[in-house]
């Protein structure tokens, strides 16, 4: 352990006065009582999980068969809970909407996965891990969830290496670290550029382990719509198998939701094309808090959208930025104009200019940001599309002259070799184009300690929960979370709420089943019966561009009032006008897509007053209202120290707001810099 | 879905690579013979009594241990029963590759596969048809097509190979042969785990290519050499 | 550019399937092959004809989900995913057959839509290390060569998406299963429990109705991942070797 102060927040003079940031959200949403983290033990922070594992009450091992879990989702998080918890003697249903779960969107996680096992004898540690996490994270994370993720990240590590994921090791066999995102020390773990695809499917075999064993029953290309509570607990789920179209019930004694983040909102991210907030927006409307909705991440180094087709984007690694350098043209006449063409003093390297210490480096926020600073002044390049090119260049050029060709190569010979198959040119010859996409998603339903929801027996892991990363996600931290959670905390914390089952059975008949039942049929028939003129992709993409323009690198109190009121009324015109072919009892994408994006515009909406309420920049979530005299972050940990915890009062009425304050005790807020 | 059935109690013998092995193993067991029938029909060129000395002593071998004709015999029932392994196993599979394919495709390019590779089957066909032809030429039925003697091993050789059309069966026969040994040598060496590496894959082409070329080329040289009319009675 | 497609129409796995011949206009080069059939899609909704299923998700080659034969080669004419194909590789008045993977072991659920469910089970049969969570030992306790790493990392790389099974003459799911074999039987980890795999492994495949491998390479030319025969060889090898111990 280290010997950092124990300091309770202190205030930046440079900050506004208290009471000063407004009530943008005014008349958007109802003020509700505060609410807060009732599991977490007291006590210094080191102890607390021990603590916490001490005082969950076991389950007998031969009751386990009798108690029943639903998990939705493959990906870390849930794969690891399904294989983990069924070892453990459980009965596990584990769902996914993929063919198979070895298909969850984890799999495209390209960079590592970060653990304090200070191999490198680095001065790294746990306490370091969990100070970076907390700061990188803006100070918009509860300490004692940090603090275990990076107890148990060692554990992980050695889980994975036992399951056969074969990580990159030194020529002694020793396992190899690389720092990642910026971090000083060297504790990202990592299988080339796919460790993502290694740990999951080390989680999806421990998974298919068990499913042979008869304690895990899968159910792929299954989507759930509902979930089911019975006197105020959640007992099961509505899931639509979407083979054969049938609308299945299945009851549990507890329902733990794994299904991932919800960037499509956007339309266009580096998600998967199925990942939707369904899951645990259905759960929303039952009673769980949404917190933080608009912390997003936005990813600088993605490859530019090519035309109105594009269906989503794509990601290439952030380490580009080592050797590239990011530059527009000075004049917008010179951007139509062949990129080799533009003389050196006709170029702007604008990070390098505006943050000449950090240069081409700067965190991914300020890097994304800038680079729609300079599209927006019309400076940007590559194909216009709807009218404006939205792209920068990333320039080896230099670094092919230090480097070599071959230097070069073998460094990115596989990123290189993406970029040519997807947009047609050689990056080893024109500088490539980069533009910033949505990447992952901070906020997710509200859980405390233990993981479970603000709904009894609803425990919510992985990207689908906010606790973990503030309002700022570091490199290589999404991989450690998911398997955190699915792993080593879920499988402990679970057990203290199995302790007092099995529950009352759930009739079939029950009017709670019913209800989910029926909601779920009349949507579906609403959804094929209304025979309007619209597909569902012309809606999301419309959604879509009006959370990126509003809702996206930039925002502002007109900017997201103006949202809100279009969001509203596209969702009108959608449920009045979307045309889905075909019917429900079969496979139909188009229906399945019709669900989900009925979703996203409640979402979207939700997303839009949680950014209006918060007049401050804090990590993925920059208020125009909110910046430095050099338009950098500014934060009001005054006034928005706190998760914003949103509770669903019914279509048409404004959401409740519960803040939960942030007390760190362990760890000092700083106002961060990069100039 | 739900998923379905799973194996209980697997035994390895009972697999598809059972059958592969066998079939390597019993194709082994022909090209060691093909090479030593070969080296035996190239005693043609040492002429008439040479060749016959041969054949005659192909039957006396291992005598008194054995019967007359009795090694002769162990051979012969050596290769039916590999016979039998290497066309049943071979049918097995067939029918099982048949069967995972019910529906065939439209449209369907090869992008890897030699030509060899693919016509293992029919290829090997066409051998099994020509062997039936060979022994009633030469061994069960002796017929002589140009209407002599059947009795003197050397004249028969003389007199069926100084037919065109017999020499061109016989070419084409080993032009098959050729064919099915450049990717079952190849084939066999995967099967029996060999090929772990590129090198390994690439040494096991090469001896493909070489028995092919060796064996084939070897067998053709007396027919062609008949009809040349280097070789005579 | 302007291409015409032949695709096979299924509306149900129970139902007979046709070809069915759609032109489209204002294809960019640009365009990712999906992408492509997302514009017939919209096409055909306006229409009120109900859109072609296919499968993608990741849309970034790395899934599997995809997976379509396209003028009768998996995944298309280059070495990489469907959903990595972009329509640069094809020329204006082209005609394109979109076909689905043809296996009896991978039913069609839906026109170009397969169920794959075959290769989940395959793994349920024995692609794993038994290790229960919280029962590993310290990462560092067992060194692992690097070339060992590497070789498992290699054929680790495997997306499951059935490519070699729909380029297989055989309909063999043999690359697939020594893809894993291999995966797990170059590491340390994998040892103990090698020769109960193979065995559960392959008895598992022939019950699902895959073909038998002849060793023809068709698979590994239609890898997106690039997957040598080695691990066929090696899936032989570890075979012939739990025979040998009494499996």
């Amino acid at each position: 352990m280290t010997d950092m102060p124990d300091t309770t927040l202190t205030s930046d003079p440079s900050h506004d006065a208290p009471g000063d940031h407004g009530d943008d959200a005014a008349g958007y949403y109802t003020p509700g009582e505060p609410i807060a983290d009732t599991k977490a033990p007291g006590g210094p922070i080191e102890e607390r999980w021990q603590t916490r594992k001490f005082e969950a009450r076991l389950v007998n091992p031969s009751n386990r068969r009798k108690l029943s879990v639903i998990i939705v989702g493959t990906g870390l998080a849930g794969g690891s809970a399904a294989a983990t918890l069924g070892e453990a003697g459980y009965n596990v249903k584990s769902f996914c909407y993929q063919d198979s779960p070895r298909r969850a969107h984890s799999i495209a996680a390209q960079g590592g996965i970060n653990a304090a096992k200070n191999y490198k004898e680095d001065g790294d540690s746990v306490h370091r891990l969990f100070y970076d996490t907390v700061k990188g994270g803006d100070y918009r994370s509860r300490e004692s969830n940090v603090y275990r993720l990076a107890e148990v990240s060692t554990n992980i590590i050695d889980q994975c290496v036992a399951q056969g994921v074969p990580f990159a090791r030194e020529y002694g066999g020793l396992l190899d670290n690389r720092s990642f995102g910026g971090v000083q020390v060297s504790r990202t773990f990592y299988a080339r550029g796919q460790t993502g695809q290694q740990l999951l499917i080390g989680a999806y075999q421990a998974l298919e382990r068990q499913v042979a064993a008869g304690t895990v029953t899968t159910y792929t290309r299954h989507e759930m719509l509902e979930v089911i509570l019975v006197d105020g607990k959640a007992r099961g789920i509505i899931a639509r198998d979407m083979v054969t179209g049938e609308i299945e019930t299945h009851l549990a004694d507890v329902v733990v939701l794994a299904s991932g983040g919800y960037g499509n909102v956007f339309y266009l991210s580096t998600n998967a094309m199925g990942c939707n907030v369904t899951a645990t927006w259905r759960a929303h409307r039952k009673g769980a808090y949404m917190a933080n909705p608009c912390y997003t991440q936005i990813h600088p180094t993605c490859i530019p959208v090519s035309g109105a087709h594009q269906s989503k984007l794509t990601l290439m690694s952030e380490s580009l930025r080592n050797d590239g350098r990011i530059w527009v043209p000075k004049k917008k006449a010179d951007c139509e104009k062949d990129p080799r063409d533009i003389p050196e003093e006709d170029r702007d390297y604008y990070l390098e200019r505006i943050y000449p210490s950090f240069g081409n480096l700067v965190p991914r926020d300020i890097a994304s940001r800038a680079a729609k600073n300079v599209c927006d002044e019309g400076r940007g390049v590559g194909p216009a599309v709807e009218g404006v090119r939205r792209g920068v260049y990333l320039d080896f050029s230099a670094a092919i002259e230090r480097l070599g060709k071959d230097g070069i190569e073998e460094k990115y010979d596989n990123l290189f070799d993406m970029y040519a198959r997807i947009t047609g040119e050689n990056p080893y010859e024109t500088p490539m184009r980069i533009y910033p996409a949505v990447h992952y998603v901070m906020g997710g339903l509200w859980v405390d300690y233990d993981l479970m929801s603000s709904i009894p027996g609803l425990f919510v892991t992985g990207e689908a929960n906010f606790s973990d990363h503030g309002a700022n996600r570091l490199g290589a931290s999404a991989l450690m979370q998911g398997l955190a959670d699915g792993y080593f905390v879920l499988p402990h914390t679970i057990r203290d709420y199995l302790a007092d089952g099995p529950f009352e059975p759930v009739p079939a008949d029950h009017p709670a089943v019913v209800e989910a039942e029926q909601s779920v049929r009349s949507r579906i028939d609403h959804f094929l019966n209304t025979k309007g003129t619209r597909s569902v992709d012309s809606y999301h993409r419309e959604l879509g561009n009006i959370m990126w323009e509003y809702c996206g690198m930039e925002r502002s109190e007109d900017g997201l009032k103006k949202a809100i009121d279009l969001i509203r009324t596209l969702k009108d015109d959608f449920w009045r006008n979307v045309k889905v072919l075909g019917t429900a009892e079969g496979l139909n994408q188009s229906l399945e897509k019709a669900g989900r994006v009925a979703d996203f515009f409640e979402l979207g909406e939700l997303m839009c007053i949680d950014a209006l309420n918060r007049r401050e920049s804090c990590g993925g979530h920059f208020r125009a209202e909110s910046q430095t005299e050099d338009g950098e972050a500014l934060r009001h940990d005054e006034t928005f120290a706190y998760v914003a915890a949103w509770e669903f009062a019914g279509d048409g009425e404004p959401p409740v707001l519960h803040k939960e304050d942030l007390v760190y005790t362990a760890i000092e807020m700083k106002q961060r810099s990069y100039k | 879905m739900a998923t379905t059935t799973l194996v209980k109690g697997a035994r390895a013998s009972r697999s598809t690579i059972t059958l592969k092995l066998l079939m390597a193993a019993s194709g082994i067991l022909f090209i060691l013979f093909v090479l030593a029938h070969m080296y035996g029909n190239l005693k043609a060129f040492s002429g008439h009594d040479a060749y016959n000395d041969y054949a005659e002593h192909l039957r006396v071998m291992g005598e008194p241990m054995v019967p007359r004709e009795g090694f002769l015999w162990i051979l012969r029932a050596a290769l039916i029963v590999a016979l039998v392994v290497h066309v049943g196993s071979a049918v097995a599979l067939w029918k099982r590759a048949h069967r995972a394919r019910s529906t065939r495709y439209v449209v369907k390019k090869n992008k890897a596969s030699s030509l060899s590779s693919r016509t293992m089957r029919w290829g090997g066909l066409t051998l099994l048809l020509f062997i039936i032809w060979h022994l009633v030429n030469f061994t069960i039925g002796k017929v002589n097509v140009s209407g002599g003697s059947t009795n003197d091993p050397y004249n028969l050789l003389v007199d069926t190979f100084d037919t065109w059309w017999m020499t061109l069966i016989y070419l084409a026969a080993m032009l098959a042969l050729a064919m099915h040994l450049h990717h079952g040598v190849w084939s066999s060496a995967q099967t029996l785990g060999l090929t772990n590496n590129a090198r390994a894959r690439r040494n096991a082409k090469t001896l493909g290519w070489i028995l092919a070329v060796v064996i084939a080329g070897g067998f053709s040289l007396v027919p062609i050499f008949v009809l040349a009319g280097v070789i005579t009675k | 550019m302007k291409v015409t497609l032949k695709i096979w129409r299924q509306p149900d796995a129970a139902s007979q399937g046709a070809m069915h011949t759609y032109e489209l206009d204002e294809v960019s080069e640009d365009m990712s092959f999906l992408e492509m059939l997302d514009v017939l899609n919209e096409n055909l909704n306006a229409a009120g004809e109900e859109p072609v299923a296919f499968d993608s998700d990741c849309r970034e080659g790395i899934c599997g989900m995809c997976g379509l034969m396209i003028n009768g080669e998996a995944h298309g004419p280059e070495v990489t995913t469907t959903c990595q194909l972009h329509m640069r590789s094809f020329k204006d008045g082209d005609e394109i057959v979109i076909e689905p993977w043809r296996a009896d072991a991978f039913p069609v659920v839906k026109d170009l839509v397969v169920d794959r469910g075959a290769f989940d089970r395959i793994i349920q049969a024995g692609g794993f290390i038994s290790v229960n969570t919280g029962s590993a030992p310290e990462a560092h306790s067992v060194p692992v060569p690097r070339e060992d790493a590497l070789r498992a990392f290699n054929v680790a790389t495997c997306i499951g998406c059935g490519a070699c099974v729909a380029a297989c003459p055989n309909g063999s799911a043999s690359l697939f299963m020594g893809a894993k074999i291999t995966h797990l039987g170059e590491l340390p980890q994998g040892q103990p429990e090698r020769d109960e795999r193979v065995v559960s492994m392959v008895a598992q495949h022939d019950h699902e109705g895959f073909g038998g491998c002849t060793n023809i390479g068709e698979c590994t030319a239609a890898c997106p991942k690039e997957i040598p025969l080695d691990v066929i060889s090696r899936l032989n090898w570890d075979l012939h070797q739990a025979m040998r111990h009494g499996h």
